[in-house]
């Protein structure tokens, strides 16, 4: 009955051709819709409620970039996308940005021909096992059954850290972290690896979380972040300092209550070339001056995403760690302002 | 000769039959205890019953249905029964179920999917079931329209549509009620006007549903009618001046030629003039149960006259219809199912060019519909396998043509023989409709991830499935036992 969606299709194609080249800066605004690509859902960080209102730690980049480019931070159009999906929907341009905890590789970044604009969390793999083993460290587990999911990159470190501590394990494969939990629990593994922030949300979830503790080795490094296309530039800056504003605001102070007071003009030259009062930072990424207040107000600062989403106040109840400010002793650290 | 006492001469009142042949104990001994080792495969399945409903009953019933999260279940259950262990939290069923049905589907639009569904089951009634008379059809089609109409909001237009629907509906009630069907009969025998056939709605069903799911003007469904309406008038009024083939070659590419070169102008000029239409909806807000049910119709829908013209032409003695079709089929069964949707969902990507907004779901359906079409076209090749070749021979010396032999004397008699793998067919296509999860659609199995992605209700698990199941159960368990009844009804063998 849609066939005519065939000839939409032959039509578009011709001039999409044309119109590759406008930037995918001027597509969003042409648009008045921002296409993001979010997991399918991620306790944490991104799941739909009862209404099918998103939310969560990468669904809240989403909406400042929104808010940033359009002024609106509800203007954005989530496309749930799958582990096997998500770079082909990218890639392809159904999609403006990925903001799906995806792992900054060497070869994501070259090979696949993405652009990663920045890091929003640094994650890294962990262990979880049931106190009664009576493990406390991941070099005694020589002989255990491990949960892993398939095709990851979990999958690769676990290996590569077995083989250089000269210990053996025996793997489950699972293909979700829903069935990972069950098998777990189930007593069908006695060791569950993923990142350590699935573990402690994971755990959170169980009717006993003392019963289970996480040992303290991490074996690799996750660092989590939003992805944009290769060769589009400017829309990667725009990403790129809108997660940088967000940043800037928490080592600030600037906050979702006090932006408005701010706005009005401080003594702090950053803080006005951030909030628009000072400069043209707007202007010379083709928004307008109040980008960075708006992305700001659309869900709070750095802190107050991860605080909100993800923090110790949470169910999921991550303490900062690496995710804390550098003047905390974390590596959240962002480019000046100038 | 009259004193010959070993010769009964009156009858034996009759008695009745020994306790332990009738009732309850007569039933038992003849079903369940008939021997001894029928005896003890009786008790043990009597056990195996007991012990599975032992463990579902009460994780079932005992359960808990208002708590906003899965703590709150659980220190509900801890406070009822002391223990965890063995409840259903249904909780996240009852706070989920509308997504469950309806995906993200806007709340206040839940009429439009419910309408469609009721108007696809009066729309196959006389499909289905063509003991249902006319009259009853329609007056379910009346119905239909007339709840619809009292449900929308209020204003002047509205009213007219409540108030003739209202009529129609009083009226073919009443005479439904009065008159009875053999009166009817009576009386269409003597000559009485008929209603129009109820098999009018089910044409127009197929541009109605789209409309009505997707919303926006109602100009591009109507164009699509429109051409079919081209390719009819062609085949209608062409064979005065053509050949039967070459009127058919040239109604088939008339059509084609409007869908694919005019149709679209003509649609979006008509809308920018005369916007008549509903609120649009996103593909991208389908999901749920409602997806499962859209796609398996579709994808039956379609099927089914597809896969008969796939397995007519793997029989034909035309090579080049015959290499098409057998090509075909064995290409799509050759391959999974969840390889094709990922043809739909991620190569179409990489070959269009970007930018280009071919519908996901319409990908998936097109899909879908391909695949349980070459299994179809295999399963009704075995009902013509199944018919003695005397019926081909017999169809020939009646002096009918092929189109005439096929829908008069072959394809009745090989669907019949196919109903129950035709069905089974159907039941499986409706079951891989929950394979789209993995490319990212919201189907019911996909929400379950969504779900326990809030924080709310992480680490819940079978409730959802169960639900699911249950869901699903429903709608096979009807398609087979339809398909029961009508191979009963068209059951034309003498044992």
């Amino acid at each position: 009955m849609k066939k005519t969606v065939l000839l939409g299709a032959l039509t578009v194609a011709g001039l999409a051709a044309g119109a590759a080249a406008a930037g995918t800066l001027d597509d969003v605004k042409a648009r008045g819709t921002l296409n993001c690509g979010v997991t399918t859902g991620l306790v944490g960080f991104a799941a739909p409620d009862a209404d099918g209102v998103w939310g969560g730690f990468d669904v809240s980049i989403c909406r400042a970039v929104a808010a940033a480019v359009l002024g609106d931070s509800t203007a954005v159009e989530f496309v749930p996308t799958t582990g096997k999906t998500r770079f082909t929907a990218l890639a392809s341009g159904e999609i403006d940005m990925l903001a799906r905890n995806t792992t900054w590789t060497f070869s994501r970044d070259v090979d696949l021909k993405f652009t990663f604009v920045g890091i929003n969390y640094y994650d890294g793999q962990g262990f979880m096992v049931p106190k009664d083993l009576g493990v406390s460290s991941a070099t005694e587990l020589d002989g255990a059954t491990v949960c892993i999911q398939t095709g990851t990159t979990t999958e690769l470190n676990l290996a590569d850290f077995f083989r250089s501590n000269n210990i053996s394990y025996e793997p489950v494969p699972i293909e979700t972290n829903a069935e990972g939990q069950q098998q777990y629990l189930a007593g069908a593994c006695d060791v569950y690896t993923t990142d350590a922030s699935g573990l402690a949300a994971t755990r959170a979830t169980f009717e006993a979380p003392g019963d289970h503790v996480l040992l303290p080795e991490i074996i690799s490094k996750e660092p989590l972040g939003p992805l944009v296309r290769h060769g589009d530039n400017e829309w990667g800056d725009v990403v790129r300092w809108t997660l940088n504003a967000l940043v800037t605001a928490e080592e600030l102070g600037v906050t979702s209550a006090n932006i408005g007071e701010m706005s009005a003009g401080t003594n702090n030259p950053e803080i006005n070339r951030l909030l628009g009062t000072e400069g043209t930072l707007g202007a010379m990424l083709g928004l307008d001056a109040e980008w960075a207040k708006n992305a700001i107000m659309s869900g709070g600062n750095y802190g107050e995403i991860f605080a909100k989403n993800i923090g110790e106040e949470t169910p999921i109840g991550l303490a900062r760690g690496l995710n804390a400010q550098w003047t905390n002793g974390g590596l959240i650290y962002s480019p000046p302002f100038r | 000769m009259s004193d010959v006492s070993f010769v009964r001469t009156d009858m034996l009142p009759e008695q009745d039959p020994p306790g332990s042949e009738v009732g309850a104990i007569g039933w038992l001994r003849h079903n369940l205890f008939s021997s001894w080792i029928n005896g003890i495969v009786t008790l043990l399945s009597i056990y195996a019953i007991y012990f599975v409903l032992a463990g579902i009953l009460p994780w079932v019933f005992q359960s808990v249905w208002n708590s906003g999260s899965l703590t709150e279940c659980r220190e509900i259950m801890t406070a009822t029964w002391g223990q965890t262990h063995g409840h259903a939290c249904w909780g996240v069923i009852n706070e989920r179920w509308l997504q469950l049905l309806f995906g993200f589907y806007p709340k206040e639009l839940y009429g439009r999917p419910i309408l469609s569904l009721v108007l696809l089951l009066v729309a196959i009634t006389p499909i289905l079931f063509n003991m249902i008379s006319r009259r009853m059809n329609w007056f379910l089609l009346v119905l239909a329209f007339f709840v619809t109409a009292v449900l929308m909001d209020a204003s002047v237009f509205v009213w007219i549509l409540r108030a003739g629907f209202a009529g129609a509906t009083l009226v073919i009630g009443y005479q439904l009620v009065t008159l009875s069907g053999a009166d009817r009969a009576e009386q269409i025998a003597q000559g009485a006007k008929r209603l129009p056939n109820p098999l009018m709605f089910t044409a127009i069903y197929p541009f109605l549903m789209p409309w009505l799911m997707w919303g926006g003007t109602i100009w591009p469904a109507i164009c699509t009618a429109f051409g079919f309406v081209i390719g009819y008038l062609v085949l209608r009024f062409g064979k005065a001046y053509m050949s039967e083939l070459l009127t058919m070659i040239v109604a088939v590419a008339a059509a084609v030629i409007w869908w694919l070169v005019l149709s679209g102008y003509v649609s979006s000029g008509l809308s920018s003039v005369l916007p008549i239409g509903i609120e649009a909806v996103q593909s991208r807000q389908f999901g749920g149960f409602m997806l499962a049910i859209l796609l398996g119709v579709v994808a039956i829908g379609c099927s089914l006259p597809i896969g008969v013209v796939l397995a007519l032409g793997r029989q034909s003695d035309l090579v080049v219809v015959k290499f098409l079709c057998v090509g075909f089929i064995e290409f799509i069964r050759g391959v999974p199912l969840i390889t094709l949707l990922f043809v739909a969902s991620l190569l179409l990507n990489i070959f269009l060019p970007p930018g280009t907004n071919f519908d996901i779901i319409l990908r998936v359906m097109i899909m879908m519909t391909f695949f349980s079409a070459a299994y179809m076209a295999e399963v009704i090749r075995g009902g013509l396998a199944a018919l003695p070749r005397g019926q081909y021979e017999g169809a020939d010396s009646l002096g009918l043509d092929y189109w005439q032999a096929q829908r008069l004397i072959i394809m009745p008699q090989a669907l019949k023989v196919s109903i129950p793998g035709i069905v089974s067919t159907f039941i499986g296509i409706f079951k891989d409709t929950t394979l789209v999860s993995i490319i990212g659609l919201f189907d019911v199995i996909g929400l379950t991830q969504a779900i326990r992605a809030d924080t709310s209700w992480n680490g819940i698990y079978w409730e959802l499935f169960a639900f699911i199941a249950f869901l699903f159960f429903i709608v096979c368990f009807s398609m087979s036992r339809y398909s029961m009844y009508l191979e009963r009804k068209l059951q034309t063998g003498h044992s």
